[in-house]
């Protein structure tokens, strides 16, 4: 595939997340934030998101495991998960946080565990398509072309 | 014979001398014996005689005496011896008391004789104490009458009734049979009769004043004795009696003016009044030395009381005057309220009116603008727009400056920045500038406050007026505007001796002066220039618009700011200058120390970039973390990040200018971090900006943090360009609360 083709299927994808809602307005702000200073900054970000959540995500099932659950735990938790994803403006993942969130100061397990289960599922695919993102990136990159804003 | 003691006597008893001896002898012991009764009897009645004991001396020679005689009776006829021994002892007793007598007398007679004297003296005192009685009697009558007529004179202030009374109590006190008054004419030439005692209306008669008579009368101050025949005196009938003696004698008629402080009244006036009294005709009498006297005194108290009457006129036709003037002065007050209030009313009402279409024109215009136009129908529209942008200003020009005149209108007071004032102003002034090649400069003294205290619109409006007639009136050249903080040397400028500015703590004075290389002014001109809707008449300035209100109200901002403005030209051509000062406060050093960071120059959209700013992230949320880290790297800021309270505290330093801090995580306690913070940094300007990060919408939050005393609350997530505007208000302000 040549340049041009890759770098108008970068774009197309990019704002089909966009269109579908994996990704808000906070993900453009981050891309503005890379420069030549930083230039891999918004793989870094996204990186660490990736391995904040899925720690928590772990503490998570542990914490819903429990014969008493400590709730506050679970929503210091979900509070962070919160804060993480609409750092980076995944706004799905956020979206379900907030629904979590309720869940728990409702004290309602039934619905921790169902919105867990939600927020797995937007994670890992918000995840892949991140992934794939930056799969594309990379191709352009190594094509010697420039990542079109 | 008897051998009696018998003695005989010499001579027959008998004979006739014996019986007239013997007659005589009886008759004069009986008076001897009657002289000491009657003395006894008078002395008895009075009691004062002081000789008593000369008295019973001489009762005592008499009744021996007398005693004598009687036994001498005795002695004529035959008589015994006894009787003879008894008329011897008698006699010798007689002798002895004499004697005595006689050198009693000796004593007794010169203190009786000089007695004598002395009752003489007493008697001619006593006739001249009765003459000069007599005398001061007469003067105090005379005072009493002057008294009496000075009362009666004085007790009116009506001129006439002043010389009527005079003349009548005149003509009583002094039985008078004519008493006439001569007044002088307005010409000053002729004496007219004006009063007269016994004639009701004295017909017109009138005398020149330059007669010999008049002038002795009036040359002197005394009463003076003139002739019944001169002129003045010639106002009766000539009767067929010898006519009485005549007195004239001048009443000075005295002005205002004649009363220096402190000095008798001088008279130089020269005008003078003549009083001419008349004794009753075929009396002998005369004029007395105290009647002269008493006329004299009460010529002077006519004077005196002449003249009070004549200020009291005086004043009040003038207080009847002031009155008038007084109530013509109110009825012109309430008209120009009137006025003024139907004025207001009528601008209010028409500036609604007028505003609304008007509002409707320039809204309009602008969005027709904005449209598909052909060429000449956008030329159409901006000069439609054009004049209503300038009808709009015309009609706030006037409003402004009516409510001005009415001393309605007040400053709006604020802190505000100078700097941005002066660089606004630069920035409207310049396209126009440019567009005419004009250069335009700007300096700004380095001791000009940043900050100051005072009405920022009406300021810029200000400065903006002057430097926009800067360059109207230039057509080349270049335009230096500057600004510094008046000093006490230049306060007191040659050229505005009635302004006094006194520089204070809070207040400083901020001097523009704005040079231009213009068309200039003409003298003459200049007073004009201030004054509304006059328009110097140069053909250059007629078609450059405006409504000649633009210096008139700028003269009334700058006055109401207590300052002074004015401007200077060297005549036409040769460019002009206008200088403003105005009073400013300073406000409080809230913004001090100024970052070294700041850019000097900013532009209107703030700084880019804060090189070097040190600042503290502090959030436990790793990606949050580094996003946040990631903008302020971006901006330029040199980021320090920590994840916990307790690392936050240890790594907090003055060198950090901004700490942001995450609070909306619970368990950690970023209200705590906040409070500890404070306490660490007791100055203020030494603790760092304090910034709340939180993803929380509620008003808890952000009163949470601001009883803590952080600086400022922001709403997560945050965008690059809302970071920068952040931190640009924060170092400008130290505060930004979000609206939340």
């Amino acid at each position: 595939m040549d340049l041009v083709q890759l770098q108008r299927q970068f774009v197309d994808y990019r704002t089909s997340l966009y269109h579908e809602g994996f990704l808000d307005e906070q993900f453009t702000q981050l891309q503005e934030l890379q420069d030549e200073n930083n230039p891999d900054f918004v793989v870094e970000v996204v990186s660490l998101f990736f391995e904040d959540s899925e720690r928590l995500l772990n503490e998570l099932a542990r914490a819903l495991e429990q014969q008493s659950i400590d709730y506050k735990r679970i929503d210091a938790h979900v509070h962070q998960l919160k804060g993480s994803s609409s750092s980076i403006g995944a706004q799905r993942v956020q979206k379900v946080c907030i629904a979590f969130r309720n869940y728990c100061e409702e004290q309602n397990v039934e619905g921790c565990l169902k919105c867990l289960q939600q927020v797995r599922h937007e994670y890992s695919l918000v995840k892949t398509k991140l992934e794939s993102l930056f799969q594309l990136e990379q191709q352009i990159l190594t094509a010697g072309g420039s990542i079109p804003m | 014979m008897d051998s009696c003691n018998c003695i005989e006597p010499q001579w027959p008893p008998d004979d006739l001398l014996m019986k007239y001896q013997y007659i005589s002898d009886f008759f004069i012991a009986l008076a001897y014996f009657s002289i000491p009764l009657e003395l006894i009897y008078f002395v008895k009645k009075s009691a004062v005689f002081p000789y008593r004991w000369v008295l019973v001396q001489f009762g005592a020679f008499i009744v021996l005496c007398g005693a004598t005689h009687l036994i001498n009776l005795w002695t004529f006829t035959m008589h015994t011896r006894t009787v003879a021994m008894v008329m011897t002892t008698a006699k010798v007793f007689t002798a002895v008391v004499s004697c005595a007598t006689a050198l009693m007398l000796v004593h007794i007679i010169p203190d009786l004789l000089s007695v004598k004297t002395r009752e003489l003296f007493l008697k001619n005192k006593a006739a001249e104490l009765d003459r000069e009685m007599g005398l001061i009697r007469t003067q105090e009558e005379t005072g009493r009458h002057v008294r009496m007529l000075t009362h009666e004179i004085r007790s009116t202030l009506d001129r006439h009734t002043i010389l009527k009374t005079t003349l009548v109590e005149l003509g009583r006190t002094l039985a008078l049979e004519e008493c006439a008054l001569w007044m002088p004419t307005r010409t000053g030439l002729e004496l007219q009769l004006s009063y007269t005692l016994r004639q009701q209306n004295p017909v017109g008669y009138t005398v020149p004043i330059h007669l010999p008579v008049i002038n002795q009368v009036f040359s002197s101050s005394h009463a003076v004795k003139i002739s019944p025949n001169c002129p003045v005196a010639r106002i009766r009938p000539a009767g067929k009696y010898m006519p009485g003696e005549v007195v004239a004698v001048r009443v000075p008629l005295l002005h205002l003016s004649n009363f220096q402080i402190n000095d008798w009244p001088e008279l130089s006036t020269k005008r003078y009044a003549l009083m001419v009294l008349m004794l009753p005709s075929d009396s002998a009498r005369q004029w007395h030395v105290h009647e002269l006297e008493l006329v004299e005194v009460v010529a002077d108290q006519v004077a005196v009381a002449l003249s009070h009457a004549a200020i009291l006129e005086e004043s009040m036709r003038a207080r009847d005057l002031l009155m008038e003037q007084n109530v013509a002065l109110d009825l012109a007050r309430r008209e120009a309220e009137t006025a003024i209030r139907a004025r207001n009313d009528f601008l209010a009402v028409m500036n609604h009116e007028m505003r609304t279409p008007m509002h409707a024109i320039i809204a309009l215009s602008s969005l027709l603008q904005e449209t598909e136009l052909t060429p000449e129908q956008r030329l159409m529209v901006e000069t439609i727009l054009k004049s209503s942008n300038l009808l709009s200003t015309l009609i706030n020009d006037v409003l402004d400056l009516s409510r001005l005149e009415d001393g309605s209108l007040q400053l709006d007071l604020g802190t505000f920045n100078l700097f941005a004032v002066f660089r606004e102003v630069l920035n409207l002034i310049k396209p126009i500038a440019s567009v005419k090649k004009l250069h335009v400069s700007l300096n700004l003294a380095p001791d000009l406050p940043e900050y100051a205290i005072g009405d920022e619109k009406r300021l810029m409006q200000t400065i903006l007026n002057v430097v926009g007639n800067a360059v109207k009136f230039s057509k080349e050249g270049s335009i230096s505007i500057t600004a510094i903080v008046a000093k006490s040397e230049l306060l007191r400028d040659s050229r505005t001796p009635e302004f006094f500015p006194v520089p204070s703590d809070n207040h400083f004075y901020l001097r523009v002066q704005v040079k231009d290389s213009g068309v200039g002014i003409s003298p003459q001109d200049i007073p004009k220039l201030f004054t509304k809707f006059a328009q110097t008449q140069s053909t250059a300035t007629r078609n450059s618009g405006g409504s000649g209100l633009g210096l008139a109200i700028c003269k009334r901002f700058v006055n109401l700011m207590e300052g002074h403005i004015w401007i200077e030209s060297d005549g036409l051509g040769k460019g002009c200058t206008a200088i403003f000062m105005v009073k400013l406060g300073i406000p409080e050093r809230l913004n001090e120390p100024k970052l070294p960071f700041m850019p000097k120059v900013p532009t209107n959209h703030g700084p880019t970039a804060f090189p070097g700013l040190k600042v503290l992230v502090m959030d436990e949320n790793g990606v949050s973390r580094m996003v946040t880290k990631g903008l302020l790297v971006h901006l330029g800021c040199d980021v320090t990040m920590v994840s916990s309270s307790e690392e936050c505290l240890h790594v907090v330093s003055h060198e950090h200018k901004v700490v942001f801090m995450d609070v909306c995580v619970p368990g950690m306690d970023g209200y705590e971090v906040a409070i500890r913070i404070n306490e660490k940094f007791t100055k203020r300007h030494e603790r760092p900006i304090i910034v709340a990060l939180t993803g929380n919408t509620d008003k808890v939050t952000k009163e949470n943090c601001m009883r803590v005393g952080m600086d400022g609350v922001i709403l997560k997530p945050v965008s690059l360009d809302k970071m920068r505007s952040v931190l640009t208000e924060l170092l400008e302000h130290r505060v930004l609360f979000e609206a939340i």
